[in-house]
């Protein structure tokens, strides 16, 4: 009973002390922050954290935080309103939609400075332990449309008949179509539907005319996959791709350049129009699947969170946007010389976006 | 049976007595007996077998991790480098430069430097400033410090990248295999334990990563949710069990209390969005707000293991204390909670076990980011564990594999420690009638 006692009684005095513990911790309203808050895109993160790093390291001002939200999750809290609770910059995977700018305007943010910081490839790639595939991206429209033309002729589309790679093209292998890319939900995807499958869709001269003609339509035939099994959804994380395509030489994945250029002994890169996904095709624009990053900065909040300039003027400095930066090691493409130099004068004066189509 | 006991009856009284009913039925049920055991034999076996396969495969990739690849360097603190008023600015690159091209004199040519100097990671230079910042004596000596090596050249090391692929297909050229050759034969190679793992926060450079930035995110978060949801729950599930008068009302209270226990966790990350940083702007990624989140999660589940505990001491307990005179909140806090407490701590214990290895609700509020400085209190900008290894999960450099599962290790070790103690706390505390 006595032991049974203590332990009420040690009890007792624990919760007290939390119970006090607590009330001091209690009244928390930020209502000043030290340090730059960062939301957005998780393809930019890989870079803008390792950029956040080296400010940070370098002294002077605290190690910014960012989050990966995801594009449109980064708008919508970066768009929110001026104020310390909101974010400062927002990364994103591809430009300001109009609607987001509008959204903005309405809360306030009025004044967005864009900064473009390189490029991103998309890449389709395989096991070593395969062949090197080649593609035209009128293949890999064909071979992962929902609906593709019919290939007995005619005007009509019918539901994807392709089984085989051979099927879509008999410069390639007997090989069952087996494609694992990025959920619906990811950028990544966004961008590979647009720069491949919309590119492959205008090869057909059916199809061109309906771009014409009824563009609502056309974007609907290029940017539904199949959903018989040709296409799979793998999930967000592009490492499990990479996994999964080394267990399975047969399947071909879709992610961004980053994640080859770290598994260049296990994986290959498909030529895609006749030029493989290396840095320098990327960066000449030869390898067609490759979109621009960016990322946006509340004017409103520069100079009162510190460090903002700072930190633009790191990002956008030549050892780490460079040619031969830190970033382009990470996988970053850069933006071609005269283009930088455009984007840090910008940045340099804050110029403020005007309007987005 | 039926046809047995018919049988028995219809038949030659006699003889077919009710022993050999008996008999006749004995093999079926050993037989159904040992199919049962059987199968629930199997059943543990294939958990376990699954159970290995996962702590094995944790293991094999993790282990590594704990050992990093560093390299000792003759560096001279060069006094032209370093001056004593400007030490934070200096360019300790310079100096490892300096170290490695005393070692490798007769590397020229650009591309050929720049395969040298990737030898070290990029980081080694903060750590070099930290060590001079300490102790500044050292400026104009000549010392040989160990230095992390950057990650690919770790990833080799430890052999990740096989020397027979050709050269451009792994990250470590032919050139750099050949002078790890020559340091590991001058011993200027070693794996040394990983110290940096266990107390630098999160970093884009592998080598540089640690994990303590999340355990202690994860620590105060906890102690949040620890602080609100103990007595609280507790004191929700005594009076509901034992002053609450069973009515509409409280059932329809328990109802939600079960319910909400099986609600899944993102459902509270979006509640706490919207009341505690919306409503009551309370700061993002930080403990306090996560702590709270976790706590709306946990509750549930301690209410519940806290009113099965109070219903297991027997009422004459309760009978007893209330006939000598005391009052019914004496004969709670000094009788009956008591008893129950070791029941309710282990009930707590398993909810938090639960919190830590929470990720989904604190993406909503904020903690699923990148931060580098240590949080040192409850409003500082924090992530957890669960968190840490979900981004490093999605990393692309090679080396965050080893540690994706290092973490992992590290947060199966903490809910180890967690379930262990609640076993302790039971068997110590238990009282059986």
């Amino acid at each position: 009973m006595k032991k049974r006692k203590a332990l009420l009684k040690n009890a007792t005095m624990f919760t007290l002390a939390l119970v006090v513990g607590l009330a001091a911790v209690g009244p928390v309203q930020a209502q000043q922050r030290d340090s730059i808050s960062i939301v957005g895109s998780s393809t930019v993160y890989p870079f803008a954290t390792v950029v956040a790093e080296r400010f940070g390291k370098a002294g002077g001002f605290k190690t910014p935080k960012i989050e990966s939200t995801g594009t449109g999750g980064g708008f919508k809290l970066f768009c929110a309103g001026v104020g310390v609770q909101h974010p400062d910059i927002s990364n994103a995977s591809r430009a300001i939609k109009a609607s987001e700018f509008e959204t903005c305007q309405k809360n306030g943010v009025t004044e967005i400075v864009e900064v473009k910081i390189g490029f991103d490839g998309i890449v389709l790639a395989n096991s070593k332990k395969a062949p090197q595939l080649v593609f035209s991206s009128k293949d890999i429209f064909l071979a992962l449309a929902k609906e593709v033309p019919d290939p007995k002729g005619g005007e009509g589309l019918v539901p994807n008949p392709y089984k085989t790679w051979k099927e879509v093209n008999p410069s390639l292998p007997e090989v069952k179509i087996e494609v694992l890319g990025p959920p619906p939900t990811s950028g990544t995807r966004d961008a590979f539907l647009e720069l491949a499958m919309e590119r492959g869709a205008l090869a057909f001269e059916s199809l061109k005319k309906l771009a014409k003609e009824d563009a609502k339509k056309f974007q609907k035939i290029f940017g539904s996959l199949r959903e018989d099994g040709g296409y799979v959804d793998a999930g967000e994380n592009d490492n499990l791709i990479v996994q999964k395509l080394v267990a399975n030489p047969n399947a071909v994945g879709i992610f961004g350049f980053s994640f080859l250029d770290q598994n260049t002994d296990k994986i290959q890169g498909a030529k895609v129009d006749g030029h493989v996904p290396t840095f320098e095709n990327i960066a000449d624009g030869k390898y067609p699947l490759s979109r621009p990053l960016f990322f946006y900065v509340k004017k409103a909040h520069v100079g009162v969170i510190p460090g903002i300039k700072e930190y633009l003027a790191e990002f956008t400095s030549e050892k780490a946007w460079g040619k031969d930066g830190y970033l382009s090691e990470k996988g970053l493409i850069p933006l071609p010389e005269a283009e930088r130099k455009k984007v840090a004068e910008n940045v340099k004066n804050l110029t403020v976006l005007k309007d987005v189509k | 049976m039926n046809s047995g006991r018919e049988t028995a009856y219809s038949g030659e009284p006699q003889e077919r007595r009710t022993i050999a009913v008996v008999r006749a039925s004995l093999p079926r049920r050993y037989r159904s007996e040992r199919r049962f055991r059987f199968f629930g034999l199997l059943a543990i076996v294939l958990s376990i077998g699954f159970l290995a396969l996962m702590f094995a495969s944790i293991i094999a990739q993790g282990y590594t991790a704990f050992r990093q690849t560093e390299i000792r360097l003759p560096i001279f603190f060069d006094p032209e480098v370093l001056h004593a008023d400007a030490l934070a600015r200096a360019d300790y690159g310079a100096l490892i430069r300096h170290g490695l091209d005393r070692l490798f004199p007769d590397v020229r040519g650009r591309q050929e430097r720049r395969e040298l100097f990737a030898l070290i990671s990029s980081a080694a230079v903060y750590e070099l400033r930290d060590f001079v910042m300490r102790d500044p004596e050292l400026i104009g000596q000549t010392l040989e410090v160990w230095l992390k090596a950057g990650a690919d050249i770790d990833m080799a090391v430890k052999g990740h990248f096989r020397r027979e692929l050709p050269e451009d297909e792994r990250r470590v050229t032919d050139r750099q295999f050949a002078w790890l050759d020559r340091l590991a034969a001058e011993g200027r190679l070693e794996k040394r334990f990983n110290r940096t793992f266990f107390t630098a926060g999160d970093s884009r450079e592998p080598e540089q990563a640690g994990i303590w930035g999340a355990v202690c995110g994860s620590f105060f978060t906890l102690a949040v949710t620890l602080i609100l949801s103990f007595p609280i729950g507790v004191a929700a599930a005594i009076y509901l069990e034992e002053f609450a008068r069973r009515s509409r009302f409280t059932d329809l209270i328990e109802v939600n209390i079960n319910n909400l226990a099986a609600v899944p966790s993102i459902v509270f990350g979006l509640l706490g969005l919207a009341v505690f940083l919306n409503f009551f702007h309370m700061p993002r990624s930080a403990p306090v707000v996560g702590g709270l989140v976790l706590t709306l999660m946990t509750l549930p589940t301690i209410i519940i293991a806290a009113r099965s505990a109070l219903k297991s001491v027997p009422p004459s307990i309760r009978e007893a204390a209330l006939g000598v005179g005391a009052s019914r909140v004496q004969t709670v806090l000094h009788h009956v909670l008591p008893l129950a407490l070791p029941g309710m701590l282990t009930g707590t214990i398993i909810g938090m076990a639960r919190a830590l290895g929470e990720s989904a609700p604190l993406l909503m509020v904020g903690m699923v980011a990148f931060i580098v400085e240590i949080p040192k209190g409850f409003t500082d900008p924090a992530t957890v564990l669960p968190v840490q290894i979900y981004l490093w999960a999605d990393s692309p450099e090679r080396a965050f594999v080893e540690r994706t599962s290092a973490a992992i290790l590290v947060l199966l070790a903490f809910l180890l420690v967690m379930n262990g103690a609640a076993i302790w706390l039971r068997k110590k505390y238990e009282r059986r009638w």
